[in-house]
């Protein structure tokens, strides 16, 4: 029995002598019951987004499309524009994009091509180890590590020993708290929900298509290169845009290392703010109805955003998973 | 005279010979090419777990240092006074996760059930696409919807509403392994119990669910151990406490929202005790995490060995 899949004897308790009525109400119950469960979730999702809709539509209403696109944001004089906490959501999520990707597709390749047998789960225990840590502990650690060190020997050398102070990405007086540091942060923390996708895809590419590739003659970073990243490619874009939806909404460890100030800065080097620190930063201390509607209309924006990048990323995994053509 | 060929046309061997050596030279390129990505790979490996070393170290050298026996039980010392610990937030991160669990795992259970009995029907299918994206809602989302839902209607902030808030959060995780658990079932055990003349109801309590009951529970303590750490969701609704409370419908103080306060804090002694504490929030999740695997890998290797 090879094929068997456990082989447990199962105590069912005594065997059920009812009538076929009790059968049938049992049944109706049971499919009653989960039937709820499983309506709950969709009921969540259209309860939370309709609840902070609500919530948010005064200021929504009242400030109309200014409300993206403005930049002052004035709760004394009831004047709020989230223009910057939507650009510091984007950049420090791009930034953290930028340095995540490379290293988690390397990851990734690494575990599923190269990595001897007695080394792959270990590592790939590790790199999961990263998305166990609190957001709070990154926090911490970015504000009494992280921020010390950006702020000594890393921003000015990249300023002035790089030269990179003469593009406007690189100008301004290094502070520490940053939108850099933020992105940073942001990149350790969403690596391993890049890498762990990545990893599943790649090892979903069948075994003939490499097989063929190194028959023909290529070199095993060739087969790599040609055949089996192609092949995924669809699945690791999943993947790295379910890394952007939790950078886009990454609220703890953002909020203790961006510096929170509500201003565009083209300079990394300059304090920002987030959507999601905007919010957990003046929630508990808003006093008026006008500047309590307008976080949770930044919340309803966020909300929104969120559920489209989520929405494409699981559009994309699912192709993969559903096989087929994959690389159209 | 074999001088004379040689003058028109490339003499065979000669030009064998260019192509041999331009292939051996190409070969020596793409074998250097093969063997430095190799290493960029492996260099990616390394770049990948310096930081987790830096934030373990880091975190248990400090955390260490701060450690004693009066942070499991004595309350937070007033501002100016050395000492105190965090016994009241300890006890609040338990009751939340508590509470927690008992809002999200029966309904998550429940739709996993439902999403892998109904297979392929459209609600099935919604169902599990909308618990993938309730999965990647931002957790201060979650927050301020438990505000607007259950805080502001009651106008204080309790305990009960920061954990519905996480308990929302763990429903789809636990929908999504108990979904998984339930398809790996076979079809054959189930079929036995219903040709036996099980109904459907006890076929799926009795056979289905504790044949998967493992791998249930595995999910569930995972998704435990996720929500214990988060601290967003808690900001607005169990909001914190310097008091013990164990009150459920009372602000509650918790590990995630104290290490928070404590860091952004600006006295020493308190970012050494917020440091102790997210040492013991670590050591919470991770032996949640070793119990969930603990779970799992028991029942399996049984089953694999008689």
């Amino acid at each position: 029995m090879a094929n068997a899949p456990q082989v447990r004897t199962i105590d069912a308790g005594t065997p059920p002598f009812v009538s076929i009525h009790d059968r049938a109400m049992g049944d109706v119950i049971y499919r009653g019951v989960i039937l709820f469960f499983a309506l709950c979730v969709p009921l969540l999702v259209l309860l939370v987004g309709w609840e902070i809709a609500r919530a948010g539509w005064p200021a929504l209403h009242r400030f109309g499309l200014s409300f993206l696109t403005s930049s002052e944001w004035n709760p004394v004089k009831h004047i709020f524009g989230a223009a910057p906490a939507i650009y510091g959501t984007l950049a420090s999520s791009a930034i953290a994009l930028v340095l995540a990707t490379p290293l988690a597709l390397g990851v990734s390749v690494w575990l599923s091509e190269f990595s001897p047998r007695s080394l792959r789960q270990p590592v790939a225990f590790l790199v999961d180890l990263l998305a166990a840590i609190p957001s709070v502990v990154y926090g911490l650690w970015g504000i009494f590590v992280l921020l010390p060190v950006l702020r000594d020997p890393v921003m000015p050398f990249l300023r002035d020993r790089l030269g990179l102070g003469h593009t406007p990405f690189f100008s301004g007086p290094a502070y520490g708290p940053s939108l850099l540091a933020a992105g940073i942060i942001l990149a350790i923390m969403i690596l391993p929900y890049i890498a762990s996708v990545s990893r599943e895809v790649l090892l979903a590419v069948p075994r003939s298509q490499r097989e063929a590739a190194l028959a023909l003659g290529a070199t095993r970073w060739e087969a790599i290169w040609h055949t089996v990243l192609p092949h995924a490619r669809t699945g690791i874009a999943g993947g790295v845009i379910l890394g952007l939806g939790r950078a886009l909404g990454e609220t703890m460890a953002v909020t203790m290392v961006i510096g929170n100030r509500p201003e565009i800065s083209a300079s990394l080097l300059a304090p920002g703010y987030t959507m999601a620190s905007l919010i957990a930063n003046e929630f508990s201390e808003a006093s008026s109805d006008a500047h309590l509607s307008a976080l949770m209309a930044v919340g309803f924006t966020l909300f929104v955003i969120t559920i489209l990048v989520n929405a494409a990323a699981r559009w994309l995994v699912w192709r993969v998973e559903r096989g087929g053509r994959v690389w159209a | 005279m074999g001088v004379s060929t040689s003058a028109t046309a490339p003499h065979p061997s000669d030009r064998q010979r260019a192509v041999r050596d331009r292939t051996r030279r190409r070969l020596t390129r793409r074998k250097a090419v093969n063997g430095l990505m190799l290493g960029v790979v492996a260099l990616c490996v390394v770049l990948v777990l310096v930081p987790l070393a830096l934030i373990l170290a880091h975190l248990l050298r400090t955390g260490a240092g701060a450690l004693d026996g009066a942070f499991f039980t004595h309350m937070p010392a007033p501002v100016g006074e050395r000492g105190g610990g965090m016994a009241n937030a300890i006890v609040g991160t338990l009751i939340l996760v508590g509470v927690a669990a008992v809002v999200g795992v029966p309904v998550g259970v429940g739709a996993g059930v439902y999403v892998a009995e109904r297979r392929g029907t459209w609600l099935a299918n919604t169902v599990r696409f909308l618990s993938d994206v309730l999965n990647g809602l931002p957790s201060i989302v979650m927050g301020i919807f438990a505000w607007q839902f259950l805080v502001r209607p009651v106008g204080h902030f309790s305990a009960l509403s920061g954990g519905v808030a996480l308990g929302a959060m763990m429903i789809p995780m636990v929908a999504r392994t108990t979904e998984e658990m339930v398809r790996t079932v076979p079809v054959s055990l189930r079929e036995a119990a219903l040709a036996l003349g099980y109904p459907r109801w006890r076929t799926a309590l009795v056979v289905v669910l504790r044949t998967a009951s493992a791998g249930i529970v595995t999910g569930a303590l995972v998704a435990l151990a996720r929500v214990a750490g988060e601290t967003a969701p808690l900001l607005f609704t169990a909001f914190g406490n310097q008091f013990w409370s164990t009150d459920l419908t009372q602000p509650i103080a918790a590990l995630p929202l104290q290490i928070f306060n404590y860091a952004i804090s600006p006295y020493d002694d308190w970012h050494r005790l917020a440091w102790a504490g997210a040492l013991v929030l670590i050591a919470i999740i991770l032996v949640l995490s070793v119990i969930a695997r603990a779970a799992t890998r028991n029942r399996f290797d049984a089953s694999a060995g008689s």
